[in-house]
């Protein structure tokens, strides 16, 4: 099923008023309804290589997966859906060749990268993150966080031993516990969720969320929502205006209407008709 | 990255990062570092840098390569050692001192906390200093200190040092600018724009934002066919900066934009 009429996707990435270097990356392909987004990390231009590679590779591959399968294939051993199976081992590639170009190249040697992956389909969408890179979602007009970090800082905040107004001035903001490519296997968490007309989704890398407050965010989406790129390079452009002091990436995602999986003989036969 | 900070008089004229395995350095132009002084030769002086390390030699100059003072043929450069080529001098600056430097600026960047995996990685590193002959080891063995130095920093930072927070990112203070509605119905309101962002506007007629930035006030058009106009010239895709009293025109309402003392 092609998603091209039914998602508005727009991107934009900055290295930010103070590093010479863009170590995230993004990519996305509306026809397979995916949108992945990494922050690289890793001397010198190891973060952007780690961060390419996690982007293309998992990008590359989910197409390829795609071609011959539908993600609302049933698989008829675990009788499951098979859209989480296919993310988690394109995440699990990418994981791998990363963990090998550090292993085998001394200049890679410790690189690696967050990561959040989107898969539409079916009126879902299914996220796989790793690290400190987000989604949010504003849903008639409520901003809200969906993924939670990976880090320190989220720990220490589960835990209570800091609140969140302690956690906006804390000093390890950029410490994260998980993250792709550093060890030989990692284990992304997955989540799912009911997607409605309307949805706007924001992938975005913490040079978004350092810089800028949830509610300035939120409120730039609810103000820019009509114009997808604006919106994206007004947030880059207000991560900037506070000091930049990391690379920001932004991915928007708008869901235009209802996009039901087509299921039955029937359907079958449209779809392979087309 | 190793570095060269070229200087004349105590004066520095630039800095020159040692990216290549050869930098040539002489006065005719195809050299890597150009210096056009007549005491330089042609083709004066090569350095040759292998992974952190940097080799001078001369190149059978007329004048001749000094470092530190004596003249030298091939001369392994050490952080600080000072190259002199006629009145110019080029200060050699090595990799851990430029990367101790990188790494305080850059302590904000995203990193892993993974004391286990650092353990297992001072491990293998300990593992290949047994194995490998004693000239290899000393590589070895600085790998592994310096892979423990980078986990006890990352430790550090986790448990008990308390690194000062970044300071706020310091927003100059900003005169508030307001709009007044000048025709419709609401003429004479005022709104203030205090917030980073304000719509403007009728949506599927014509909306517009007005951005709050360091660099004052811009305006932007969001959607809809008919474009603001700033004092009567529409406006194209990009932000349009404000000035102090001009009149927007949008969706066929006038207002007036200034800045409050």
């Amino acid at each position: 099923m092609d998603l091209t009429q039914t998602l508005e996707i727009a991107s934009c990435t900055d290295p930010g008023m103070v590093r010479s270097h863009n170590e995230d990356s993004v990519a996305a392909d509306a026809a397979h309804g995916l949108v992945v987004l990494a922050d690289g990390m890793g001397g010198y231009n190891a973060g952007e290589v780690a961060s390419g590679m996690a982007t293309t590779v998992i990008v590359t591959e989910m197409q390829q997966v795609l071609a011959g399968a539908r993600p609302y294939d049933v698989d008829p051993r675990t009788s499951q859906e098979i859209a989480a199976r296919l993310l988690r081992e394109q995440v699990l590639k990418a994981n791998t060749d990363i963990y090998q170009a550090a292993q085998s190249q001394p200049q890679y040697a410790g690189m690696g990268t967050t990561l959040v992956v989107c898969l539409f389909y079916d009126n879902r969408v299914l996220v796989a993150h790793l690290g400190d890179s987000r989604l949010y979602v504003l849903r008639d007009g409520k901003f809200k966080q969906v993924t939670r970090d990976h880090s320190l800082l989220q720990e220490q905040i589960d835990s209570g031993l800091i609140t969140l107004e302690q956690a906006k001035n804390a000093q390890h903001k950029n410490l994260v516990t998980r993250a792709l490519g550093i060890d030989p296997s990692v284990e992304p968490e997955m989540h799912e969720y009911r997607t409605r007309p309307g949805d706007i989704y924001l992938l975005c890398s913490d040079g978004l969320c350092d810089m800028v407050d949830d509610d300035d965010i939120g409120m730039a989406l609810q103000a820019l929502g009509g114009n997808l790129k604006l919106c994206a390079q007004q947030l880059v452009q207000m991560a900037n205006d506070n000091g930049g002091r990391d690379n920001v990436s932004v991915i928007l995602v708008r869901v235009l209407r209802e996009y039901p999986a087509a299921r039955g003989v029937m359907a079958k036969v449209f779809a392979w008709l087309k | 990255m190793a570095k060269l900070i070229l200087s004349m008089d105590g004066l520095v004229l630039k800095e020159i990062p040692l990216t290549k395995e050869r930098t040539t350095i002489g006065r005719k132009p195809h050299n890597d570092i150009q210096i056009d002084n007549l005491a330089v030769s042609g083709e004066h002086a090569v350095i040759v840098t292998i992974l952190n390390d940097s080799f001078l030699e001369d190149l059978g100059s007329t004048n001749g390569t000094v470092v530190n003072g004596n003249p030298i043929k091939k001369h392994f450069l050490q952080n600080n050692d000072v190259v002199e080529l006629g009145k110019y001098k080029l200060k050699f600056v090595g990799e851990a001192a430029s990367a101790a430097g990188a790494e305080k600026a850059d302590f904000e960047k995203t990193m892993v906390l993974r004391p286990a995996a650092m353990k297992a990685a001072a491990e293998q590193a300990k593992a290949m200093t047994a194995s490998s002959p004693p000239q290899a080891a000393g590589a070895a063995r600085a790998t592994a200190s310096q892979q423990a130095v980078a986990s006890a920093t990352a430790a550090g930072i986790a448990d008990k040092e308390p690194r000062p927070a970044p300071a706020p990112a310091a927003r100059p203070a900003q005169p508030l600018g307001a709009i007044q509605l000048l025709s419709g119905s609401n003429a004479g309101k005022e709104l203030e724009l205090s917030k980073p962002l304000t719509t403007l506007g009728k949506p599927g007629v014509g909306v517009a934002v007005l951005t709050r930035r360091p660099q004052g006030y811009f305006i932007t058009h969001v959607e809809g066919a008919n474009r603001p106009a700033v004092n009567g010239q529409q406006i194209g895709a990009a932000p349009h900066a404000l000035k102090d009293h001009d009149v927007v025109e949008l969706a066929g309402v006038k207002m007036e934009f200034f800045l409050k003392a």
